[in-house]
């Protein structure tokens, strides 16, 4: 149906060799077959636009691993952006507010989208999985046979539903649910409400009624997965006028691109919170950003084997590495591959999550900040340093550090911190290079770490801010055994 | 002639954005160069006319005007003519046979307005003065049969039902049956939703198709895919699988009172030629309007004449 993504951008990239960076020229070319993909997929052009730019930012400059193709490594690059922008910042699948019961839940909507097959949905799950009693109550008074649908569904998933009152407005019938939820010991309370317009401003101004009269723990504007460019509009409006808390999308078992939930997380900044994949009332899932933006860009394979070959980079820094720590050897480069390879499985915290035994000190780093910024700061240090000086760290007196200090942007304290904790560690690779490779790796980690289990001799004031009883400095001195490089890597 | 006043009002009021659209790139007059083609392309791709059909409406409106100074309104002219020139061929209303029952079949995704759409044309068929029987072929929606029932009652036409979670091809006879026997003019068949990817769901409609065709070969006479303006491209997917398994023979498309243009009704008109007979404009039982290619047009583009 849809050209893929990695189809067009093969096109681009034919004439381009397959090494060095990614130039302005090449990447400015890629962009707009990205952008034709967004669009191809519905998502709305402002949204389009945003994120084009970021991805761009991002693309120039970039190098591009050997086993791939330029093109290829864009798509990672884009594919990326997209899974963050989707997933946003602590974002937890799935999760719905429904602390101090009862908590009353309002759905929202346009007519159409779903609203009270999801209200069921949503109903069945915290039911069953949060073992939670959840009453439902349909307050769309407009739609033939509305209120009937909600029962039935009701008794189709067994989950009580609010009786029907004729004549009843909104406000009443949700004050009512409130009531009789207060009285019946629920948990949850399910609103659903009529479809309406973003533009329908007597509706609008009911739902804002509702709102003010039960203060929902979360307010879900239920959204097709198949809507078009309205989606901003949409998104912007119900937000902006009643204050949305998440989205479900429906239908996400079409055979729709899905641009939407791009359009709408970048529009209301809020999670996707559930999707709907089907009729049944099971039919409810977790949303995961990394499906969808594979299914936005039409390709998913790529991703795969960019990240491969990346693996097969790592692997071979890796053994560079091990091969000069036998020897003793312990440059400012090698310390800068060793930040880097930090940064990215996560930090210290997450490094140290992932050795056995180690899970109580990740805590305690999460006390100390000492996170992907303290890295990031020593990385820009060691950045602004020239080839010779990271080579031979005893060239940086007193003006080179000053000058180094202004290129990354700290002060030249810090530049002597990050010497001194780089000395220390360079003594402790010369001890480990008279042990032998081998012996290196028998001993593992623990001959690094000594009895605390963690590394003695260092500096902790070397990184900046030590948590108590933990000797912060020397977690960077902490080396990766070569083959432990796979295992960090975090698969999304 | 009410009807028409109220979907010019209606379209004028969901389209304002775009008329604002040409009226912000367009300060009275502009110079037609790259750059106003690509505002434009934007323009139209934001109003869902996808971006191939967008780029194309673009450059027709350029041709011949390159490095000229033209007034806004005179593109937006230009573009509202453009437009109804690929709709004006597939602006056809509903035809009405001789044949009695004419079976109508009205098909969609999920939510898409069907239900409501078969209820506003029963009422206008029984006020043209035909006697119009409905039937429930939704067997799967909670209370959909009973939705129907009430539109029935709205528009003062028997709703012919069985109960939920019976065959709906097995309604669907039943209601053709009893159509003809009580001399009916038409016989609309309300369906389940279904996305147009699920086989299972388009070989329901297909059965449907034939058990229909048991009691009258000619029949259905009409299968109309309904289409809610606010799906984006998709509606082109949606098009071509039902075209294919119910043989769709015309379009109508609802929700047009809202801020979706519809503009994907250009890439379809393109690309399938189906007719487009109808517009819902609102919820309400006479929100629907004959589709009306230069009205639509000029709708669309805030042109103030063609
Ligand atoms: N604003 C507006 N709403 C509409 C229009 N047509 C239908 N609706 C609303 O859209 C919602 C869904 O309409 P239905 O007629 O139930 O749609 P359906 O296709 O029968 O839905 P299913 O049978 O559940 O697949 C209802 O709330 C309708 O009132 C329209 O033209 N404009
Ligand atoms: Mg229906």
């Amino acid at each position: 149906m849809f050209e893929n993504l990695s189809e067009r951008l093969s096109g681009v990239f034919d004439k381009l060799t397959r090494q060095g960076a990614l130039t302005e020229a090449d990447v400015d070319a890629a962009m707009r077959e990205v952008r034709l993909a967004l669009l191809d997929a519905d998502v709305a052009l402002p949204v389009a636009r945003d994120f084009i730019a970021r991805a761009r930012e991002k693309a120039v400059g970039h190098t591009v691993l050997k086993s791939i193709t330029p093109g290829q490594q864009v798509v990672k690059i884009v594919h990326d952006e997209l899974v963050a922008t989707l997933g946003g910042e602590g974002d937890k699948a799935g999760e719905i507010d429904i602390g101090s019961p009862p908590a009353p839940i309002l759905m929202v909507g346009l007519q159409g989208s779903g609203k009270t097959t999801s209200t069921a949905k949503i109903a069945k799950r915290l039911t069953e999985k949060g073992r939670k009693r959840v009453l439902m109550a349909s307050l769309d008074t407009r739609r033939p046979a509305a209120m009937e649908q909600l029962a039935i569904l009701g008794g189709q998933v067994g989950v009580d539903v609010l009786p029907i009152i004729a004549g009843q407005d909104p406000v009443a019938i949700a004050k009512r649910a409130m009531t009789q939820a207060h009285l019946g010991g629920y948990d949850v309370v399910m609103l659903d409400t009529a479809g309406r317009l973003h533009i329908d401003a007597e509706l609008m101004t009911e739902v804002q009624a509702v709102k003010a009269a039960v203060k929902p723990h979360e307010t879900l504007l239920v959204v097709d997965s198949l809507t078009g460019q309205d989606a901003v509009n949409v998104a912007r409006e119900f937000d902006g006028q009643v204050g949305v808390s998440g989205v479900v999308l429906t239908r996400m078992d079409g055979d729709g691109r899905g641009g939407a939930a791009l359009s709408m997380r970048a529009v209301t900044g809020k999670p996707i919170k559930l999707i709907g994949v089907g009729e049944k009332m099971d039919a409810l899932e977790e949303f995961h950003p990394e499906r969808v933006a594979g299914r936005i860009l039409g390709m998913g394979d790529i991703v795969a084997l960019v990240e491969k070959a990346q693996e097969t980079i790592e692997q071979r820094e890796a053994e560079r590495m091990a091969k000069r720590m036998a020897k003793g050897l312990f440059d400012l480069n090698d310390l800068h591959a060793q930040l880097e390879q930090m940064r990215k499985l996560g930090g210290v915290k997450g490094m140290m999550e992932m050795l056995p035994g180690m899970g109580k000190m990740a805590g305690k780093i999460d006390e100390s900040k000492m996170d992907d910024k303290v890295i990031r700061r020593q990385i820009a240090m060691i950045q602004s340093m020239t080839k010779k000086e990271r080579k031979n760290p005893d060239l940086l007196q007193a003006s080179r550090k000053k000058r180094v200090a202004a290129g990354a942007g700290v002060e030249v304290s810090e530049i002597n911190k990050l010497l001194k904790m780089h000395r220390q560690m360079a003594d402790m690779m010369k001890k480990m290079g008279k042990m032998g490779k081998s012996g290196l790796m028998r001993g593992g980690l623990s001959s690094l770490l000594g009895k605390a289990g963690m590394p003695q001799g260092a500096d902790p004031s070397a990184l900046g801010a030590p948590p108590p009883g933990l000797p912060g400095g020397t977690l960077s001195g902490l080396r990766l055994p070569p083959n432990l490089t796979g295992l960090g890597r975090r698969k999304p | 002639m009410r009807f028409f006043e109220k979907l010019k009002e209606r379209l004028f009021k969901s389209n304002a954005r775009i008329e604002q659209g040409v009226d912000a790139i367009l300060v009275e007059e502009r110079v037609v160069d790259d750059a106003l083609l690509e505002e434009l392309e934007d323009l139209l791709v934001q109003a869902d006319f996808g971006v191939n059909v967008a780029q194309r409406a673009s450059a027709a409106v350029a041709e011949g005007r390159f490095g000229k100074s033209v007034p806004a309104e005179e593109v937006k002219r230009l573009l509202a003519a453009e437009v109804a020139r690929t709709l004006a061929p597939v602006a056809r209303p509903l035809p009405l046979y001789a044949k009695r029952p004419q079976v109508i079949l009205v098909v969609g995704v999920n939510g898409g307005g069907k239900t409501t759409t078969v209820g506003k044309l029963a009422s206008q068929l029984k006020s043209a003065g035909k006697s119009v029987v409905v039937a429930a072929a939704d067997t799967f929606r909670a209370a959909a049969v009973e939705q129907l029932k009430i539109w029935g009652q709205r528009a003062g036409v028997p709703v012919i039902a069985k109960t939920e979670g019976a065959d709906a091809a097995g309604v669907a006879y039943d209601a053709l049956r009893e159509a003809q026997e009580r001399g009916a003019d038409v016989l609309l068949i309300d369906t389940a939703g279904r996305l147009q990817n699920r086989g299972d769901l388009m070989a329901e409609l297909d059965k449907i198709l034939r058990v229909l065709q048991k009691l009258d070969p000619t029949a259905p006479h009409n299968v109309l895919l309904v289409l809610d303006a606010t799906v984006g491209q998709n509606a082109l997917s949606q098009v071509e699988i039902f075209q294919k398994i119910a043989k769709v023979s015309g379009l109508i498309m609802t929700k047009l009172d809202g801020t979706a243009k519809g503009g994907v009704l250009v890439a379809l008109a393109e690309k399938f030629g189906l007719p487009i007979h109808a517009v819902g404009v609102g919820e309400a039982i006479d929100d629907l309007q004959p589709f009306e290619a230069q009205e639509f047009a000029r709708a669309l583009t805030g042109a103030k004449a063609l």
